[in-house]
């Protein structure tokens, strides 16, 4: 039996494994200290737990457990690592280069960033979703002193060249943050070879619960940052804030989780994702955006031209998906990450972001085939465009009439 | 061997049972992200709503005056800095017994050309009323006086503190978080007097680590700390972590249903300790003040509280030598030397925060323990002389 709706938004958030479920619960109850009570046992036993899911978050990345920080998100993370870093070596330069198409918590804390004296350039991708290398190259100036770029798009799931950009940013002495939020658990991470200096970790996006995350920060070379959370001096300074253990626990378990079974998982998420565009691809008039190969296995984001975006997404009611679109107060924004490829509004409306994970089934996926053939269908008799495309018209020389 | 009991309270609690219950279900099937469209994100949605009302409700504010943050120290550097932000600087006046989450973001809006006055408070650890007046004539933007200490149990009267700064133009903020739960807050009365933004936190009311919120007057302008997406009507972004949040809605209600029960339970337990102390010879942090009904703090003369501290741990009661926040730093408490207590007898701070679990056999068995200790240490220490 199918639970209705089919959950295919993994990268919105995912639910918490049973595992990493079970791990957590005794430190709400029993195992309840706080961890930075030195006089009892209640607190040393949670402070060793807290070491050990520390651990186990450095070990995914093959990071040293010393240069992993708690924070409560990979939103505070990305708050972080750019306001620290942009205000301590503020005396070295002003600038900042990142990515249209990056997180609102890397957009916006640039805009913060900006208002606080600093120029930032936000670099167009190609239609890919890619960086082009040497388009980055060139924005950089003698006054950079950080780069921010995703791993891996929540959107689209392309994966950047972290690896030589990191190369470029280290030979010029600029600090280089890299948002692995969605990145984790679905590439493999080795912060040993990879020239990153600072990188946001996220615990709801690989199966941990929502309301912990971690900052990676370099020390060979030492990174330093401006502390944004000032009081008790917790995290040797650079978070302060009581630790919160169960959930701390949970990123532990989850990261581990995703060491130990990343590989298969990933095998087996892909042929799911394959066969969900197999499936698709037979409807006309479909694009698939961002890159193919450059892309994590989980993610299929497809636009269906001719389909008007709020009856797609209500005629797929019985699939948890998300939409080109974003609600703002006011109206019905276009994804600015799809614009950033080059589509069109229409055609960014229409579209739906599919993320596939751990606990999706061929099952579910036949069922996303068969409702989307079912609906497209409907929906496209029932659109006078599609009418028109079909009898050949070119509707970029047809001239509209204003209502 | 009996099972180790724990005096720690004001350090964290454990979560209660009937709170972990209403998280559970956000720890496993109801998975979704508040922002998303689908019904995974409204029933989280709706969740969080529910919660809001019930935070709101237990402290007398509106559901729109809370905004959640991911803890205590969060919601007061939210409060200080936002706050200052969308201030020309100024004076900025915090109580010299903060808690650091609230005086060390106030050391930093030096740098933005603030000027910090920490207030005096007397030898019981009130604030000091005519140093209070001497700064409040230097027409301060912002005061921020905690409404009970952590370390002493200390309440002020931060009624008529808030009127007073009022009067002077001053917005007024108040950390609430030791308060809650013990003594009864209610914000719609406090803010008729003059508080504008208050704290509180989720795991001092046997709520989980992980939730927290600042209760703001809608007149004052923060600037958010974090941003990214725009949550919290743009007070505070980021995935909200709604089995926390549902967590601390449910630890609310209980404690503000529970208070009338609990407070003066713990007081009786409080009273028994404190005439235990005396015929001790313990000296009483903050006696002649009113305090929170769980807090005792108190020292023996020649007797360090680290020392003391270990063996009662050893004889399985869990108890704080300083606050948690700071129990790696050997500075004697900044709480005690504000309220005038040299140095050696402040080393040797001890503090018992009782819980609606404990008992009087607890509170007998403890002072039995306790006497035993301190005349062995106070033996040793009269060997060493």
């Amino acid at each position: 039996m199918l639970k209705l709706p089919i959950y295919l938004d993994y990268s919105a958030t995912t639910p918490v494994d049973p595992r990493v479920a079970d791990k957590m619960i005794p430190y709400l109850v029993e195992k309840f200290g706080n961890p930075a009570s030195r006089s009892h046992a209640f607190g040393w036993e949670v402070e060793t737990a807290v070491e050990e899911a520390r651990e186990e978050v450095a070990k995914l990345v093959n990071a040293d457990a010393k240069e992993i920080v708690w924070t409560s998100g990979a939103t505070e993370s990305n708050n972080l690592a750019l306001k620290g870093a942009a205000q301590f070596y503020a005396g070295k330069g002003k600038h900042l280069v990142t990515v249209k198409t990056e997180h609102k918590a890397v957009l916006d804390t640039c805009r913060d960033l900006e208002r606080l004296g600093f120029e930032v350039t936000y670099l167009d991708v190609q239609d890919n979703g890619l960086i082009d290398l040497e388009v980055f190259k060139a924005a950089l100036r003698p006054d950079t002193i950080l780069v921010s770029v995703m791993m891996v798009n929540n959107e689209i799931g392309v994966i950047q060249p972290i690896a030589e950009i990191g190369e470029i940013c280290r030979a010029k002495g600029i600090i280089f943050h890299v948002d692995a939020a969605q990145a984790t658990g679905k590439v493999v991470i080795d912060l040993a070879t990879l020239k990153v200096d600072l990188m946001s970790f996220s615990a709801h996006k690989t199966y941990g619960p929502k309301g912990i995350g971690a900052l990676y920060v370099r020390r060979k070379p030492r990174i330093r940052l401006t502390a944004q959370m000032h009081g008790g001096g917790h995290e040797r300074g650079f978070r302060s804030g009581t630790l919160p253990t169960h959930q701390i626990v949970g990123m532990g378990e989850a990261f581990r989780l995703a060491r130990v079974e990343m590989g298969a998982e990933n095998e087996r998420i892909r042929m799911l994702r394959d066969r969900l565009y197999k499936g698709l691809s037979d409807i006309d008039e479909v694009y698939v955006n961002g890159d193919m190969e450059q892309r994590v296995p989980h993610n299929l984001n497809i636009s269906f031209a001719y389909v008007e975006g709020e009856s797609l997404l209500m005629a797929v009611k019985d699939l948890a998906v998300s939409s080109g679109s974003a609600c703002t107060s006011a109206s019905l924004e276009p994804s600015y990450v799809l614009r950033a490829l080059g589509r069109e509004d229409e055609l960014a409306h229409s579209s739906i972001r599919f993320t596939l994970g751990r606990f999706t089934t061929e099952e579910e996926v036949d069922y996303a085939v068969k409702l989307l053939h079912e609906k497209i269908s409907r929906l496209r008799e029932l659109s006078p465009l599609w009418e028109m495309v079909q009898e050949g018209v070119d509707l970029s020389t047809v001239q509209w009439a204003a209502h | 061997m009996f099972a180790p009991v724990y005096l720690d309270h004001n350090a964290t609690t454990a979560t209660d049972p009937v709170v972990v219950e209403a998280m559970l279900p956000y720890l496993s099937g109801l998975c979704g992200n508040a922002s998303s469209r689908h019904e995974y994100g409204r029933a989280a949605r709706r969740a969080i709503d529910e919660a809001r009302s019930k935070v709101a409700a237990a402290v007398g504010a509106h559901a729109s005056e809370v905004v959640f943050t991911s803890g205590g120290s969060e919601a007061n550097n939210l409060l200080i800095k936002g706050a200052a932000a969308c201030l020309k600087p100024g004076v900025l006046a915090v109580s010299a017994i903060e808690h650091p989450c609230v005086i060390r973001p106030a050391e930093q809006l030096r740098k933005r050309g603030w000027t910090l006055h920490k207030l005096a408070v007397d030898a019981a650890g009130r604030v000091d009323v005519a140093s209070f007046q001497a700064v409040i004539a230097e027409q301060p933007r912002i005061v921020s006086v905690m409404l009970a200490n952590n370390e002493t149990g200390v309440v002020q009267d931060v009624a008529s503190l808030a009127t007073q700064a009022g009067a002077a133009g001053a917005w007024f903020h108040t950390d609430a978080v030791q308060a809650v739960g013990k003594i009864a807050v209610d914000f719609r009365q406090l803010n008729a007097a003059g508080v504008n933004a208050l704290s509180l936190s989720a795991h001092k009311i046997g709520g989980p680590k992980g939730a927290a919120a600042l209760v703001l007057d809608k007149r004052l302008d923060i600037e958010p700390l974090i941003a990214g997406g725009g949550h919290e009507r743009g007070l505070r972004s980021g995935t909200e972590n709604v089995a926390a949040i549902v967590g601390f809605g449910v630890a609310c209600e209980l404690a503000a249903a529970r208070l009338a029960d609990v407070a003066p339970r713990l007081l009786a337990l409080r009273e028994r300790l404190e005439r235990g102390l005396f015929s001790l010879g313990a000296t009483l942090f903050g006696q002649a003040a009113e305090r929170l009904p769980n807090t005792l703090y108190f020292a023996f003369p020649d007797i360090d509280g680290e020392t003391l501290v270990g063996h009662l741990d050893r004889a399985g009661y869990a108890l704080a030598s300083g606050s948690a926040c700071s129990s790696a730093n050997p500075e004697p408490s900044h709480v005690l030397r504000a309220m005038g207590v040299e140095a050696e007898l402040a080393r040797g701070a001890l503090r018992v925060s009782l819980g609606a679990a404990n008992s009087a056999a607890e509170m007998d068995g403890f002072l039995v323990t306790l006497r035993a200790t301190v005349l062995r240490l106070q033996q040793l220490t009269a060997m060493a002389v």
